[in-house]
């Protein structure tokens, strides 16, 4: 198969970007997006021209790391998938791929198609975590939990912490995700001590870091790789008004 | 100098020496602990657990990944489980039937020391990640479900998904978040370590290479701590990620660490099999699948062609129940890896250019129902179907075995202290408790056991005796080390060649992968050690990187893995050729019993091969460390 492509190229975060075309000749519909990048890579390496900068690693859909914006939709055409996990069949040949990174306000760009996504460490380092000190827990059968919430919780956690949610999102709002991590825990009988701040923390850090707020448009959900449901921001809306709350009364 | 290998094992029956060795150890005090610095590298399941712990425990963490966030770390791909030795299936299993399948699977090449312990910590294991909200499956009734691996007769393994790693990951990387907010983790992501400082003979810092910048920096710490996974990405083509990498335990290596059994790779059986060239991954498809796939091949060579559908039940040979029937489908990973190399190779494989087997559902599916099926596995379907495109539900899939994990790495004691004094290794980095094959599940066992429940306790017993020696990071040693870093990336950029390092990466693999693979023989390594050597050359005459030093620059980081991977072949080949005897992945031709298994030779080669660097260009030196065997008997591993 032989494609036109348009990449994003931007030399740093200071510089101006802009697409270039690029062209690639004789792809097997089995090659995979990314590898179709390393093809084109090799390519402009043999030309001497710097390869494309684009983040990729496990190429198995599950650590999060690329984050390609294919023809306007975050990880491309074949939902639900990250951008490792689509191939070349799910195109035309001949067809004209426009390749950007996810834009997104708290991303900000660091060269071509790479982007720095810390904002999400940082809305998790604000409580999306258990304190469970290594040492001090009880035998793991002491609590049963029920199976659909343990399931439900499963649900909420597979999140792969991509971005795409904020990359579709029209206002740059990073909700699916934090609703995702909010909903895992309150779920488990483990994660309720923390549950009120917890949400608060991390909704706080969220708006500081720039994200914008949900509109309901379920762009997010659409795109995740991992398929984790809307339904978790309206959790996430009853857990935070739940903690406004009990701050309110002082519980 | 190097005098003989003591591994510390402690003294006592083999069932206390884990309690009287914490016992005994030496402490530091809580209002001590914050004037100690501990250098982690790596944010895995190893490396988060432990830079984790140790910030708990009030130490004052700095750790280091390439990745961009520590929760990329590749134990998130771990989709299997998680042996513990809970017996909550009531099906006999205890600590002692954990620790035997570990050694026996790792074909008695490991410690039993440290395996006992291992199996010991598992069940502390579960209850660590549970109070985390690792959301494992459960059964109706609330309480945690198990599922039966390969090279056990017990239902031991926890399991989320098939998402196990990723779960466990994120349990350690938000405990890690924790410690950062709380101040006592300083975590630098896309930060890689190029070099170790040694000070008076102890490990005192690393040299880094930010990824984002390309500045280079001079960190000093009381310890240092390596975590940084597998080198399976030596052959190109891994189920590993493609950051993976050998580098900072090869620069370890060439600072003076003993590096045991390089030559140890698992080799896993149930891969999507490779096709074609442009192909820059395996990927696996988690041993869980063999709980409820049948493996076949057509009897006759002629039908390889014909569809599955079409080849009646009388003609097809299920040559693991066959040849396996105690385990069946279930036998070990390395021995289930050579007999579909085995069918492959008489030419009854199936698929393109014949290097496949059929893993088929359709029994399981009449059995149980699609949906059942499809709730315990829908989602490696789905990953398949992408991949192929192929429905696996109505045909069977595909699988060949590809390189998964390595089992050899640096050698460490008891205290999983490297020979290097305050130099610490942990999870798959090191060698210590899998042998010469690992059994499924284990490794995110071993990963968070060394994390969470034994460096908190062996790292204390170094570091009482080193209050106050720090060196400051411009100390002599410091500045050297980064100007070697500095004059390396130098010679990878003015090389300025024609080769890519892609062309150059995929030849050293298929070279491993022919030659010291699923099997190895005395002419083949000999073969690949000249080879191995030529195109080492080649990188360095003829590699073109592009771009700049200070900058991101995807090439250069890329280029200096790929360069140690290119020494790192050597070792691996050398190793192979030194151990004469088969053992787990280790399959020398020369060694087989009449029906084709592995035959070790526990007279001569039962110990552990550690290897000492002697300079670029000179052969290593083999110090080996003899296994004493006390409580189990040395069988040949059946599985019949």
């Amino acid at each position: 198969m032989n494609f036109k492509l348009k990449i994003w190229r931007q030399k740093d975060r200071q510089s101006r970007g802009k697409l270039i075309d690029y062209e690639v000749r004789d792809i097997s519909p089995n090659t995979s997006f990314l590898e179709m990048l390393d093809i084109l890579n090799e390519n402009l390496l043999g030309r001497g021209e710097e390869p494309i900068a684009f983040d990729s690693d496990c190429r198995e859909g599950i650590c999060g790391t690329c984050s390609l914006t294919i023809n306007g939709e975050a990880h491309g055409p074949d939902h639900p998938g990250a951008v490792c996990e689509l191939y070349m069949r799910k195109f035309r040949d001949g067809e004209t791929i426009v390749v950007e990174p996810f834009r997104v306000r708290s991303f900000p760009l660091v060269k071509d198609l790479v982007i720095d996504r810390s904002a999400l460490d940082r809305i998790v380092q604000a409580g999306g975590f258990i304190s469970a000190r290594a040492g001090s827990a009880p035998e793991a059968n002491s609590t049963p939990i029920p199976k659909h919430d343990a399931d439900l919780a499963m649900e909420a956690a597979a999140c792969i912490g991509c971005g795409a949610c904020a990359a579709a999102c029209p206002n740059g709002s990073a909700m699916l995700f934090t609703a995702a991590k909010v909903s895992h825990l309150s779920l488990l009988p483990q994660g309720r001590p923390e549950r009120a701040t917890r949400a608060l923390k991390m909704v706080q850090i969220m708006d500081a870091e720039g994200f914008g707020n949900c509109t309901n448009t379920y762009e997010c959900e659409a795109v995740c790789p991992a398929e984790i449901s809307v339904s978790f921001i309206a959790k996430l809306n009853r857990e935070y008004a739940h903690a406004i709350l009990q701050r309110g009364t002082g519980e | 100098m190097i005098g003989a290998l003591d591994a510390k094992i402690p003294h006592g029956p083999l069932d206390q020496k884990w309690r009287s060795h914490r016992d005994h150890s030496r402490l530091v005090s809580p209002n001590n602990r914050r004037k100690f610095e501990i250098i982690v590298v790596g944010s895995g399941l190893a490396g988060g657990s432990a830079a984790a712990t140790l910030g708990e425990l009030g130490y004052r963490v700095k750790c280091f990944c390439f990745q961009d966030s520590p929760r990329r770390a590749h134990s998130i791909a771990a989709q299997g489980g998680i042996n513990a030795a809970k017996n909550y299936q009531n099906d006999g299993d205890s600590v002692y039937r954990l620790f035997y399948d570990t050694i026996k699977g790792g074909d008695f090449r490991s410690r039993e020391a440290n395996v006992y312990r291992l199996a010991e910590v598992s069940n502390q294991i579960i209850d660590q990640c549970v109070e985390q909200g690792v959301p494992f499956a459960r059964e109706y009734g609330g309480l945690l479900a198990n599922r039966s691996f390969g090279g056990a007769q017990v239902s031991r393994t926890f399991y989320a998904r098939g998402q196990t790693g990723q779960q466990l990951l994120l349990g350690c990387y938000q405990a890690l978040c924790r410690q950062i907010t709380a101040g006592t983790v300083q975590m630098f992501p896309q930060t890689e370590m190029l070099d170790v400082v040694i000070v008076d003979g102890n490990a005192k810092g690393i040299i880094t290479r930010s990824l984002r910048s390309g500045k280079i920096d001079k960190h000093a710490g009381d310890a240092v701590v390596l975590a940084t996974g597998g080198y399976g990405n030596v052959f190109y083509l891994s189920t590993n990620a493609r950051g993976c990498n050998v580098t900072a335990t090869y620069r370890a290596y060439k600072k003076g660490a003993l590096f045991a059994n390089p030559s140890f790779t698992q080799i896993h059986p149930t891969c999507i099999p490779v096709s074609g060239e442009h192909q820059s991954k395996l990927t696996l498809m988690s041993e869980s699948l063999r709980n409820d796939g049948r493996v076949w091949v057509p009897k006759r060579k002629e039908d390889r062609e014909k569809p599955p559908g079409q080849i009646p039940e009388a003609d097809r040979d299920y040559y693991l129940e066959r040849k396996y029937p105690s385990y069946g489908n279930l036998a070990p990973r390395d021995i289930s890896s050579r007999a579909a190399k085995e069918v492959c190779d008489e030419g009854r494989g199936v698929g393109p250019g014949g290097r496949g087997v059929y893993l088929d559902f359709a029994d399981a599916i009449k059995r149980l129902g699609e949906d059942t099926i499809r709730e315990r596995y829908g989602n490696l379907f789905e990953v398949y179907e992408k991949i192929t495109g192929e429905n696996a539900y109505k045909v069977p899939m595909r699988i060949y075995p590809a390189v998964h994990y390595t089992m050899g790495g640096l050698w460490v004691d008891y205290d999983l202290m490297s020979n290097v004094p305050g130099l610490f290794v942990i999870g798959e980095a090191n060698f210590s408790d899998h042998g010469a094959n690992r059994l499924g599940a284990s490794a995110l066992m071993q990963g968070l056991a060394d994390g969470y429940f034994i460096l908190p306790y062996t790292l204390p017993n170094y570091l009482a005796s080193q209050m106050g020696k720090r060196p400051p990071a411009d100390s002599p040693e410091f500045q050297q080390a980064e100007s070697d870093v500095r004059t390396r990336i130098r010679k990878l950029l003015d090389v300025d060649g024609k080769r890519s390092l892609d062309s150059i990466h995929r030849e050293l693999g298929l070279l491993l992968w022919d030659k010291c693979g699923m099997s190895r023989h005395a002419k083949g390594l000999r073969e690949a050690l000249v080879k191995i050597r030529e195109l080492r050359e080649e990188f360095w005459r003829n590699v073109r990187v592009l771009g700049k030093d200070q900058d991101f620059n995807q090439s250069l980081e890329r280029a200096g893995r790929v360069a140690d991977f290119l020494e790192f072949a050597e070792l691996m080949c050398i190793d192979a050729l030194e151990r004469n005897e088969s053992c787990g992945g280790h399959f020398r031709e020369e060694h087989q019993t009449p029906e084709g298994e592995a035959l070790r030779d526990d007279e001569n080669q039962a110990a552990v091969f550690a290897w000492e660097f002697q300079g670029d260009g000179e052969s290593p030196k083999l110090h080996p460390e003899p296994l004493h065997f006390e409580t189990v008997h040395l069988t040949q591993r059946s599985y019949k």
